[in-house]
C-alpha cells in the first residue's frame, strides 16, 4: 500500500452520509458504507460498522430518516432518506467545508513558501 | 437550537429504551453482513471468505455496537450506572463491610445533622418575628440580686418610651409571674394558669398578630377597664380544643369575667423565647397605671427605627436611663437606673454560643472520626482488591474509571449514611423538641429543615471524598506487575501501606483524645455543680401552688394557713411542710434591706421570701443561729426576720446579728435567726444576701405549699389534693412540682452539653477503638507466615503476643502524645464553660488518657491472641 488509508476526521463522515443520501435516494447502511469507499477510491480507512452510529446521530438530530424496507436482493434493511432538515444542513456544511478548505489550502501554501 | 432540543430528548429515549435499540442495531448489522457476503460471493468468494471478508470490513461489531450506544444515548450516564451496578454487586458481596460503613457514617452524619439543625434553631437562624434584626433589649446591667434588680419601674418604662428618639415602638412584660398565677374556673374543676402581662403594645412591636380575634382594645388597656386576655395557640388546643367559638367569650380567670379578645398563632410560643423551658398559657395587658406603685417589674423591648443602628440607640438608652426616677410621685426615693441594652436575639441565644460552638465542633470531630476510620475500612478492602484492580486496569480499564469507581463506591456509601443518619437525626430532633422542660431557647422551632438537608448533602459529600481520597490515592501507586504477581503485596507497598494506616489511627486516637478529654472537664464541671450546696434539699420535697382567700387581712391569713399546714401535716408520709410565697430557682424579688444604725450602701437590698413557720425544714434549709418563725409572730406583734448568713456578714460584719434590727423597705425587722445561704438566682451563682418574713407581718405574692416526704411526690398528689380541696374548694388542680425538677431545670442546658458531649467521646473512642483493631488485626492476617516463620523458630506465645501488643501501644501512645498537645489548647477554649474545675485538671487528663489506653490495648488484644494461636505449620503449609 503506497499510501496509508485517512483517518475520517469528526463530523466528516456525517458529512459524506448526508450527501451520499442527497445524491443516490434513500440507501441501506450497507449501501452507504459501498458508496463511500467507492467514491473514495478505497482512500478513507472506513470500519463499515462505525457507519451505523453516524446513522443514528442524523436520524436523532432530524436530518435523515429511517424505515424499514426490502433490498433488491428480497432482504430486509433499513433505508435511510435525507429529510428538508437534512437538505438544509448539507447544503449549510458543504458552504463550511469549502470555505474551511480553501482557507487550509492557502495556510499550507503559505507555510511551505515561508518554509525555505 | 431546536436540533440541539431533539437531539437530547432523543438521547434519553435512547437511554431509556436500550434493549429494544441495540436489538434493532443487531438486526441492522446482521442485515448488513448478510448484503456483503452476497455482493462478495457475485464478486467470486466461497461464501466462508465471504463471510469472513464481510466482517473484516465491518469492523469489530461489538465496538460498533458501542459507538452505536455513545451516539444516541447517554455514555456518561452508562458509565454512571454501570459503576452503580458494579458498586451494588461489590458492597453485597461484602454485606459485613457496607453494614459497618453505612452504621458508621448514619451515626456520624446524623450526629451532625441533629446539632446543626440544633445551632441553626439556637444560633443561626433570625428570631421569628417581624425583621428581628431591629430588635433591641433593654435590662439592667447583670447582678446577683434577681430580676428586681435588672426590671424597671413603670415610671421608667415610660419616661423611656416618651423621651427616647431612636425607638420606632418600645414595649415591655413583667417578668415576675409564677406557673399558676391564675385560675380558670367555671369549666370543671379550677385549673391552674400561667400567664404573663405584657405592655399593650407588646405583639405590635414584636410585629405578631393574632391567630385568631384581635389584639386589645384601647379600653381593655387602662385601669379598671374590660378584662381581656390572649390565648397562647397550646392552651387554646388543650384547654379549649381548637374551638374557635371561644374568641368573644368570657371565661372566668380568678373569679373575674374575661373576655378571650383573640388566640395567638402557633409559632408565638413566649417561654421559647423569653422564658426557655417554660410554657405561658395566657397574655394578660400589664396596665402601667396599675402596676405604677409595684416598683421594679419590667424587661423592655424596642423596636429601632429605620436608619438608626443598635449602637446609636444603645448609647442614648445608656445616657437616658441614669435620668429617670424610680417613681415619678416620689422623686425623693431617686434615680438609680443604668441601662444595659444588646440586640434581642443576643439576650436570648448569646449565652449559648461558645457551648453550642463547642458540641459543633465535637459533633465535627466525630466526623473526622468516621472518615479516618472508613479510609481505613477502605484500605484494608483496596488492599484485599489489588489484585482486582490489576486484572481491569490490565484488561484495558484507565485509571480515571478505576479511581472514579472507588469514588462510586464511597459516594454510595455516604449516600447511604446520609439516610440512615437523617432517619436518626429527624429523631433525635424530635425527641428534643419536646423536652419541654429543657431551658433551652427556641426549641419550639427545632427542626429538620431544608437548610438542614443541604447540609447533610454537603456532609456526605465532603464525607465520601475525604474516606474515598486515600485508597483512591494509594490506587495511583499500585504496581500492576507486583499486584498482578502471585505473592500478592510487594514488601515495600506493604510497609508503605502499614505506615499511611498507622498515621490514620494515629489521627483517630488523638481525636477521640481530644474529645474524651473536653467531656471528661465538661463532666467534672457538671459534677461540681451537682455538688454544689444549694442551701436546701431538693431530694424527697415537693411544691404545689395553694389558693386560699384571706380577705386581705394577715390575721386571717395566719389562722388559715396554720390550719391548712396542720391538716397537710396529718397526711400519713409527710414529715415536714410549710409555705413560701417564692421558691429557690423560680423566681424572686428584691427589696431594700439594711442595717439600723448604719450609713446606706449601695448593697442595701436582698431577695425576699415572705414563709410560714416550718418551710425552713420542710424545705431543708440550715437553721444557723436564733429559731424559726413560729405562729406566735402575729401581724400586731414584734416585726422579726431570718436573714441569710451573707446577709448577716454584710450587714453587721464580725458581729452576732440576732437581735439586731434591719431596715427592709424603710420598717424596723429584728433578726431572730440566721440561716445558710441559698442559690436562690441560679445554681452556679453565688448567693447573694437574703431575708426571710412570716407571711403573717409581709404580704406574700402567692403560695407554694413544700412538702418533705419520703413517698413519691405523686401518690400523696390525691390525699394533698383532697385535704386541700376540703379547705378551700376553689382550690386548682395543680400540680406537684418536686423540688429536684427545679434544680433539674436549672442545670439543664449545662446537663444537655455534657450528655451530647459525652456520647460523642463516647462514640469516637468506639471508632478510635475499631480503627487499632482494624489495622492490628489486618497487620496480623497479612504476618501470618512470618509469625509462623518465628514460632517455627522458638518464639513463645507471650513473646509473640507481647510483639503485637507493643505495636498497638505506639500507635495508642503516639494517638495520645498529639491528642493531648491539641488537648491542653482545646482544654484553653472551652475554659469558660467549665465549672470548679481547671482546664489542665490532672485527674481529668488522667484519666481520660488512662480510659484511652486501656481501651486500645483491648482493640490490640484480640489479634494479639489471636496472633498466638497461629500454628506454625498451617501457616508455613499455606501460602
Amino acid at each position: 500500500m503506497a499510501d496509508s488509508k485517512l483517518d475520517l476526521l469528526q463530523g466528516t463522515l456525517d458529512l459524506m452520509v448526508l450527501q451520499t443520501l442527497a445524491a443516490m435516494g434513500p440507501l441501506h447502511g450497507y449501501g452507504i458504507a459501498r458508496r463511500i469507499e467507492q467514491v473514495s477510491g478505497d482512500a478513507v480507512l472506513l470500519n463499515q460498522g462505525t457507519i451505523y452510529a453516524s446513522l443514528v446521530r442524523l436520524v436523532q438530530r432530524g436530518w435523515i430518516a429511517a424505515e424499514w424496507g426490502t433490498s433488491e436482493n428480497n432482504r430486509r434493511a433499513r433505508f435511510y432518506s435525507i429529510t428538508r432538515n437534512g437538505r438544509k444542513q448539507l447544503a449549510e456544511d458543504t458552504r463550511y467545508w469549502h470555505r474551511l478548505s480553501e482557507v487550509m489550502a492557502r495556510m499550507l501554501a503559505l507555510s511551505s513558501d515561508g518554509g525555505e | 437550537m431546536y436540533a440541539r432540543i431533539r437531539e437530547v430528548w432523543n438521547r434519553l429515549r435512547a437511554f431509556l429504551r436500550r434493549e429494544p435499540l441495540d436489538r434493532e442495531f443487531d438486526e441492522e448489522a446482521a442485515a448488513h453482513l448478510e448484503l456483503a457476503s452476497e455482493e462478495n460471493v457475485r464478486l467470486g468468494m466461497t461464501p466462508e471468505e465471504a463471510r469472513r471478508q464481510a466482517l473484516v470490513q465491518f469492523g469489530g461489531i461489538q465496538q460498533a455496537r458501542e459507538r452505536h450506544r455513545e451516539a444516541r444515548g447517554l455514555p456518561r450516564l452508562d458509565v454512571l450506572v454501570q459503576d452503580l451496578r458494579f458498586t451494588f454487586r461489590t458492597l453485597r458481596r461484602d454485606r459485613g463491610f457496607a453494614i459497618v460503613a453505612v452504621l458508621i457514617l448514619g451515626l456520624g452524619i446524623g450526629a451532625n445533622v441533629a446539632v446543626f439543625s440544633v445551632v441553626d434553631t439556637i444560633l443561626l437562624r433570625p428570631l421569628p418575628f417581624r425583621n428581628p434584626e431591629r430588635l433591641m433589649w433593654i435590662q439592667g446591667p447583670p447582678a446577683d440580686c434577681g430580676l428586681s434588680c435588672v426590671t424597671y419601674s413603670a415610671d421608667a418604662f415610660q419616661e423611656y418610651q416618651r423621651r427616647n428618639h431612636s425607638m420606632e415602638s418600645v414595649t415591655a412584660y413583667m417578668p415576675f409571674y409564677g406557673p399558676s398565677d391564675y385560675r380558670l374556673t367555671g369549666r370543671g374543676e379550677p385549673q391552674p394558669v400561667s400567664g404573663v402581662p405584657v405592655a399593650g403594645n407588646f405583639f405590635q412591636t414584636l410585629g405578631v398578630t393574632p391567630y385568631l380575634g384581635r389584639l386589645w382594645a384601647p379600653d381593655e388597656l387602662v385601669k379598671n377597664g374590660r378584662p381581656a386576655v390572649l390565648l397562647s395557640y397550646y392552651f387554646w388546643k388543650r384547654e379549649f380544643h381548637g374551638d374557635r367559638s371561644i374568641v368573644g367569650q368570657t371565661i372566668d380567670l380568678n373569679n373575674t369575667p374575661t373576655l378571650v379578645a383573640g388566640v395567638m398563632p402557633r409559632s408565638f410560643d413566649f417561654g421559647a423565647v423569653f422564658a426557655p423551658g417554660t410554657r405561658l398559657d395566657i397574655y394578660v395587658p400589664a396596665i402601667m397605671d396599675v402596676m405604677r406603685d409595684w416598683g421594679n417589674t419590667l424587661l423592655i423591648v424596642g423596636r429601632l427605627k429605620p436608619g438608626v443602628t443598635m449602637g446609636q440607640a444603645a448609647a442614648e438608652a445608656q445616657t437616658l436611663f441614669p435620668n429617670f426616677y424610680f417613681s415619678n410621685k416620689h422623686p425623693e426615693y431617686g434615680k438609680h437606673y443604668q441601662a444595659w441594652p444588646q440586640p434581642l436575639k443576643e439576650h436570648v441565644s448569646g449565652r449559648l454560643r461558645r457551648s453550642l460552638i463547642v458540641l459543633w465542633c465535637a459533633v465535627g470531630m466525630i466526623l473526622l472520626i468516621v472518615c479516618v476510620n472508613l479510609s481505613n475500612l477502605l484500605l484494608a478492602r483496596t488492599a484485599a482488591r489489588d489484585r482486582e484492580f490489576a486484572m481491569r486496569s490490565a484488561l484495558g480499564a484507565g485509571r480515571g474509571r478505576l479511581i472514579r469507581q472507588l469514588l462510586t463506591e464511597s459516594l454510595v456509601l455516604s449516600a447511604a449514611g446520609a439516610v440512615v443518619g437523617l432517619v436518626l437525626a429527624y429523631w433525635v430532633v424530635a425527641w428534643l423538641g419536646h423536652q419541654g422542660s429543657l431551658a433551652l431557647p427556641l426549641l419550639n422551632e427545632l427542626r429538620v429543615d431544608p437548610k438542614a438537608l443541604g447540609w447533610t448533602v454537603l456532609i456526605a459529600l465532603i464525607a465520601a471524598v475525604l474516606f474515598g481520597l486515600a485508597p483512591g490515592l494509594r490506587f495511583s501507586r499500585v504496581n500492576l506487575q507486583n499486584a498482578l504477581k502471585d505473592g500478592g503485596h510487594g514488601a515495600t507497598t506493604g510497609r508503605r501501606h502499614d505506615r499511611m494506616r498507622g498515621a490514620l489511627v494515629i489521627t483517630e486516637i488523638a481525636l477521640a483524645c481530644v474529645l474524651l478529654v473536653g467531656a471528661g472537664l465538661l463532666l467534672r464541671s457538671f459534677l461540681n455543680v451537682l455538688n454544689i450546696d444549694l442551701g436546701f434539699q431538693p431530694e424527697h420535697a415537693a411544691a404545689i401552688s395553694v389558693d386560699y382567700n384571706d380577705g386581705g387581712s394577715a390575721a386571717k391569713r395566719g389562722a388559715i394557713l396554720e390550719q391548712m399546714l396542720d391538716k397537710v401535716k396529718a397526711i400519713p408520709g409527710i414529715e415536714a411542710a410549710g409555705i413560701t410565697d417564692m421558691l429557690p430557682l423560680d423566681r424572686n424579688r428584691n427589696w431594700g434591706m439594711g442595717a439600723k444604725g448604719v450609713a446606706p450602701s449601695p448593697n442595701d437590698y436582698a431577695l425576699i421570701q415572705i414563709v410560714t413557720p416550718g418551710y425552713l425544714d420542710a424545705i431543708g434549709m440550715r437553721l444557723k443561729e436564733g429559731r424559726d418563725f413560729a405562729w406566735s409572730d402575729k401581724a400586731d406583734s414584734q416585726r422579726v426576720v431570718i436573714v441569710s448568713e451573707s446577709a448577716a456578714k454584710g450587714l453587721w460584719p464580725g458581729q452576732d446579728p440576732i437581735g439586731r434590727t434591719a431596715l427592709i423597705n424603710g420598717q424596723d425587722w429584728r433578726v431572730v435567726g440566721v440561716v445558710a445561704d441559698v442559690r436562690d438566682t441560679g445554681v452556679e451563682r453565688a448567693a447573694g444576701r437574703e431575708a426571710y418574713l412570716p407571711t403573717t407581718q409581709a404580704g406574700p405574692e402567692g403560695a407554694e405549699l413544700v412538702v418533705r416526704t419520703t413517698l413519691p411526690p405523686n401518690v400523696l398528689a390525691k390525699s394533698v389534693m383532697a385535704t386541700l380541696r376540703g379547705l378551700n374548694p376553689g382550690q386548682p388542680a395543680t400540680e406537684f412540682r418536686p423540688l429536684d425538677a427545679l434544680v433539674s431545670h436549672a442545670v439543664s442546658p449545662r446537663r444537655f452539653f455534657v450528655v451530647l458531649v459525652g456520647a460523642f467521646a463516647g462514640l469516637g473512642l468506639l471508632l478510635a477503638c475499631l480503627g487499632i483493631y482494624g489495622v492490628i488485626s489486618y497487620a496480623v492476617t497479612r504476618q501470618t507466615q512470618e509469625i509462623g516463620i518465628r514460632m517455627a523458630l522458638g518464639a513463645s506465645r507471650a513473646r509473640v503476643q507481647l510483639a503485637v501488643i507493643a505495636n498497638t501501644l505506639r500507635l495508642a501512645l503516639a494517638g495520645i502524645a498529639a491528642g493531648l498537645a491539641a488537648s491542653f489548647f482545646v482544654a484553653q477554649l472551652i475554659a469558660s464553660l467549665l465549672f470548679g474545675t481547671q482546664p489542665f485538671d490532672l485527674l481529668t487528663f488522667g484519666a481520660m488518657t488512662g480510659l484511652l489506653l486501656l481501651v486500645a490495648l483491648l482493640a490490640g488484644y484480640l489479634p494479639a491472641f489471636r496472633a498466638s494461636r497461629i500454628d506454625p505449620m498451617v501457616a508455613l503449609r499455606t501460602n
